[in-house]
């Protein structure tokens, strides 16, 4: 019986649940031995001229090796021209956008560094931090997306606009005047933190004309491609190690401007040097996600058919637009969702304002387009009074439309809208909550049920001719090795890679050793986002696999004498020989042993064709005090089809965390500023990270539609919890008070913002 | 100033910074990183250990106050090579991802079960207020501390 598809619980545990694991600042590799400390001078305010930096005062105190501002970087080229056009690619547009690696003499938000002091403890770099006097000249701030697309105040004066990228809708009525009923509608899709439990941390040591990093990253290679590029250093140069990582969640993709100045200081200053920020500093200088604006308009017919739609965003993509056009591209790739609808509008401006950079957050783009869309669909339902499962229901793709290209582009794998649908409202029991709803509205109970949908589809590996590499190497030992280009940072690569192994080539799993992330064994790799592992990494290991295999059965036919087609290799056992004779039976030692080298290896990368579309649907289930406007989530019951499902226990820790991180932006979760920019957010007694006491057990109901695009049938799991979860939650909270008048309420919905709507919407049902 | 510890059962004698936090002692000095900083306002709970055999956030202690005080940290929780019944428990329900937060919560559910044996999803649920996870959404937190809870070697720290 094949392992893949049953419930094996992780090889990583063990030593993570003893020794603990070893993140970048737990490395105590002798290369790292007396490696000085670095601390960021980081800005203090939101936008200004930097008219002076002295750190003679730091540089007299004990322990302070050096204070390095950009001044310093004379051995760095400039940054190449850009035309400052998108080319689709997810890497900052550079030209009149450039951003420096420590501020040249502008800072454009809190938390930008200005300066990097470097000293012998942690504890001396607060303090001599402390001393670098900075002179700011203040700027004029531009925070609402609105203020910004005006152009009023500019971040960028070479640029003449604080518009970076755009993309309009087509802006024709004509679908909408042929609707019966148009509902329209500004969301705000708040901006968030990441909050990996481990901040961004980084290491670097040059010793031989080498540069070794190690980097709490998703991607050592793409790490390493940057490296070599802002430091102008070839690729042989650098080694990047990326160690066990605390979370990433689409903040650590690659490396940033942090990690980059400290490999460049240890490169300038000859130190070993550490750095691993502190919480304050991640909430100010870590990308943060989301941040849109949303304009929505929707049309249909009476009996429930969406005729029309548009969505135009504004995004802000904080101070320096790090990663182009790409998270607004994808909110209107995937606007019209799981949705048959004859006429979609989707464009979107990108513009700079002087808050931290936006990137890629759990989702990225796609929470967006279907907390746009499925809020839309409910507030259509409810303008022609119709349950929002039924008009759901009534504007599904068909299941035999797949293949489907949408009418913005994407072209969907598979999907079964309507069956999983059909799965989320039975097991929660939707008909018995509707009736549990209509008696708690009847009897005006102050604890009010809302009951909230939200049917999804997103898109994984969203790249795929990039593709991902494995490399295979079995011992005359017996032993397997794996090399991984992907990168894991929780999701159980080394559990789930093993199994793929064992279940091909029948070397037990606690004989496979994996590895990833570390430049010198492994050259070449993507790396981890975009739910794209499993089906390209995965599939990667898949293929070298059946490559090992393919070369071991022709050393094992000549050491049977036999021919290859009769030879057989017998997965539950391990054991290679002739069809139907067992006396001949060679191990896998003993055929890695016939080789010349001792050892079969294979070494491939695995493009697919096409990315794929995991789909669902979440039904939430909340409690609202009408009288207090807190919210208390009492279920969730989540329908996540993502394929084939390989390891039952690793799918289900994916959608767990990425329904917490849902409910998170749905109730709680929002970075703020004040009117000049200062974080109001920027510790975690400030901001509302979701804990367990705010959160049910989850119900999660499977479903299995393959995709044809891999060999393992697999999509992406990684962030469908929390495309699905958002709007089903938030919906559940306009849910429970739209009897009383309610249409809307933005996220996060906090007790005050629903007491206030309720409040409002009785004061305009009195009017 | 000079320091007088019991770590995981050793002593550990040394000379530190008056304002050195206990977390900095036991990763920087005792050289045990197991137990992770995760924030700076005591709100995450990643680095909680044992302090006399109750749960403290050990960036909010300093390692002073420690001082000849007996301290438990992960590494000092499995007996004989055996995991603790808590460790066990997150093994088998898929209780940890990254691993980051996790040395501060099995410490933290080892003083909640202590004091209370057989709590309630709900109890459980309360007592890991102050532990932040970002990767579980603590479901399988959760059931691994009911587990653990139910599990029939004794749980003690």
């Amino acid at each position: 019986m094949s392992i893949l598809g049953t419930r094996v619980i992780r090889t990583e545990d063990p030593r993570l649940l003893t020794a603990g694991g070893v993140y970048v600042d737990d490395l105590r590799t002798p290369e790292l031995n007396g490696a000085a400390r670095v601390t960021f001078v980081r800005s203090p305010v939101a936008h200004a001229r930097i008219t002076g930096i002295d750190a003679s005062e730091a540089l007299a105190e004990p322990g302070v090796i050096a204070v390095l501002t950009v001044a310093d970087m004379d051995d760095l080229a400039p940054p190449p021209p850009s035309s400052g056009e998108w080319d689709g690619s997810p890497a900052p547009l550079g030209g009149p956008w450039a951003e420096p690696l420590l501020a040249i003499d502008t800072v454009r938000f809190v938390g930008e560094p200005v300066a990097v002091v470097i000293t012998d403890s942690g504890y001396q770099g607060e303090d001599a931090a402390d001393l670098v006097t900075v002179d700011y000249d203040p700027l004029p701030v531009v925070l609402e997306p609105t203020a910004a697309v005006s152009d009023e105040i500019l971040l960028f004066p070479a640029a003449d606009t604080n518009v970076c990228v755009a993309q309009a809708a087509s802006a024709d009525d004509t679908p909408f005047d042929a609707c019966d009923v148009v509902v329209e509608r500004d969301f705000v899709n708040q901006r968030v933190a990441c909050l990996p439990m481990e901040g961004r941390a980084a290491a670097a040591s040059f010793e031989n004309g080498r540069l070794t990093v190690w980097v709490s990253s998703q991607n050592a290679q793409v790490s390493r491609f940057i490296l070599a590029g802002a430091l102008g250093m070839a690729p042989e140069q650098l080694r990047v190690v990326v160690p066990d990582v605390g979370g990433g969640f689409g903040g650590k993709i690659g490396i940033d401007r942090d990690t980059i100045t400290l490999a460049w200081a240890a490169r300038k200053t000859g130190r070993a040097l550490r750095w691993a920020e502190t919480r304050s500093e991640n909430l100010v200088a870590m990308t943060q996600g989301r941040s849109q604006l949303q304009h929505i308009r929707i049309g249909g017919s009476r009996d429930g058919r969406i005729l029309a739609y548009r969505i135009d965003v504004i995004q802000d993509i904080g101070a320096y637009p790090r990663i182009g056009g790409l998270l607004p591209f994808l909110t209107c790739l995937m606007a019209p969702g799981v949705y048959d609808i004859p006429d979609v509008q989707a464009g979107f401006r990108q513009a700079v304002t002087n808050m931290t950079p936006i990137a890629a957050y759990r989702g990225a783009g796609r929470p967006e387009a279907t907390a746009a869309i499925e809020r839309a669909v409910d507030l259509f339902a409810a303008e022609i009074g119709m349950d929002p499962a039924e008009v759901r229901r009534r504007n599904f793709i068909a299941p035999d439309k797949f293949p489907f290209q949408t009418k913005t582009g994407a072209m969907y794998d598979t999907g079964r809208y309507e069956e999983a649908l059909d799965k989320a409202l039975a097991a929660a029991g939707y008909d018995q909550l509707r009736e549990e709803q209509r008696r708690r509205r009847a009897s005006g109970d102050p604890r009010q049920l809302g009951i909230g949908l939200s049917s999804y589809v997103e898109i994984t590996a969203p790249d795929p001719d990039a593709g991902e590499t494995a490399k295979i190497e079995v011992t005359d030992e017996g032993s397997a090795t794996v090399y991984t280009g992907s990168s894991a940072h929780g999701q159980g690569h080394h559990t789930a890679w093993a199994m793929l192994v064992q279940d091909e080539l029948g070397i037990p799993m606690d004989r496979i050793t994996v590895i990833h992330g570390d430049t010198d064994l492994i050259p070449v790799g993507v790396g981890t986002y975009g739910s794209r592992s499993l089906q390209l990494g995965g599939s990667a290991v898949h293929k070298a696999a059946i490559e090992v295999k393919d070369e071991a059965r022709r050393h094992a036919a000549e050491m049977l004498e036999a021919a290859e087609a009769d030879v057989v290799l017998d997965t539950s056992a391990g054991l290679w020989q002739v069809r139907g004779d067992p006396d001949t039976a060679l191990s896998w030692a003993e055929v890695a042993g016939h080789t010349s080298g001792g050892s079969l290896i294979a070494d491939v990368s695995f493009v697919q064709d096409r990315p794929t579309f995991p789909f669902g649907t979440h039904v939430s289930v909340v409690e609202v005090d009408t009288e207090t406007g807190q919210t208390k989530m009492v279920r969730h019951v989540a329908v996540d089809d993502a394929g084939i499902v390989m390891n039952p226990v690793l799918t289900e820790g994916q959608r767990h965390g990425g329904i917490a991180q849902g409910a998170a932006q749905a109730l709680l979760e929002e970075v703020l500023y004040d009117a000049d920019g200062n974080p109001l957010t920027s510790t975690l007694a400030d901001y509302a990270a979701i804990s367990a006491p705010d959160l049910p057990s989850f119900e999660l109901a499977d479903s299995e539609t393959p995709t044809d695009l891999n060999p393992l049938g697999v999509k992406g799991i990684g962030e469908a919890g929390t495309i699905g979860a958002t709007p089903a939650i938030q919906n559940a909270v306009i849910d429970a008070v739209a009897h009383l008048g309610v249409r809307h309420i933005d996220m996060p919905t906090t007790p005050q913002r629903v007491w206030t709507a309720i409040n409002e919407a009785q004061k305009a049902s009195h009017q | 100033m000079k320091v007088d510890l019991t770590v995981n059962g050793t002593n550990i004698t040394a000379d530190v910074e008056d304002r050195m936090l206990l977390v900095h002692f036991l990763r920087d000095v005792a050289n045990l990183t197991a137990t992770n900083v995760g924030c700076d306002t005591t709100s995450c709970g990643a680095c909680t250990v044992l302090l006399d055999g109750e749960s403290v956030k050990s960036c909010t202690v300093l390692a002073a106050q420690a001082s000849g005080h007996e301290v438990t940290t992960l590494e000092g929780l499995a007996t004989n090579g055996e995991m603790h019944p808590v460790q066990r428990a997150f093994h088998t329900e898929h209780g940890l991802q990254c691993g980051f937060c996790t040395p501060g919560m099995v410490m933290a559910i080892v003083s909640l079960l202590k004091e209370s044996p057989h709590p309630t999803e709900e109890q459980v649920r309360n007592g890991l207020e102050g532990n932040l996870c970002r990767c579980t959404g603590y479901h399988n937190i959760v059931r691994a501390a009911l587990a653990a809870a139910e599990a029939p070697a004794e749980v003690s720290a």
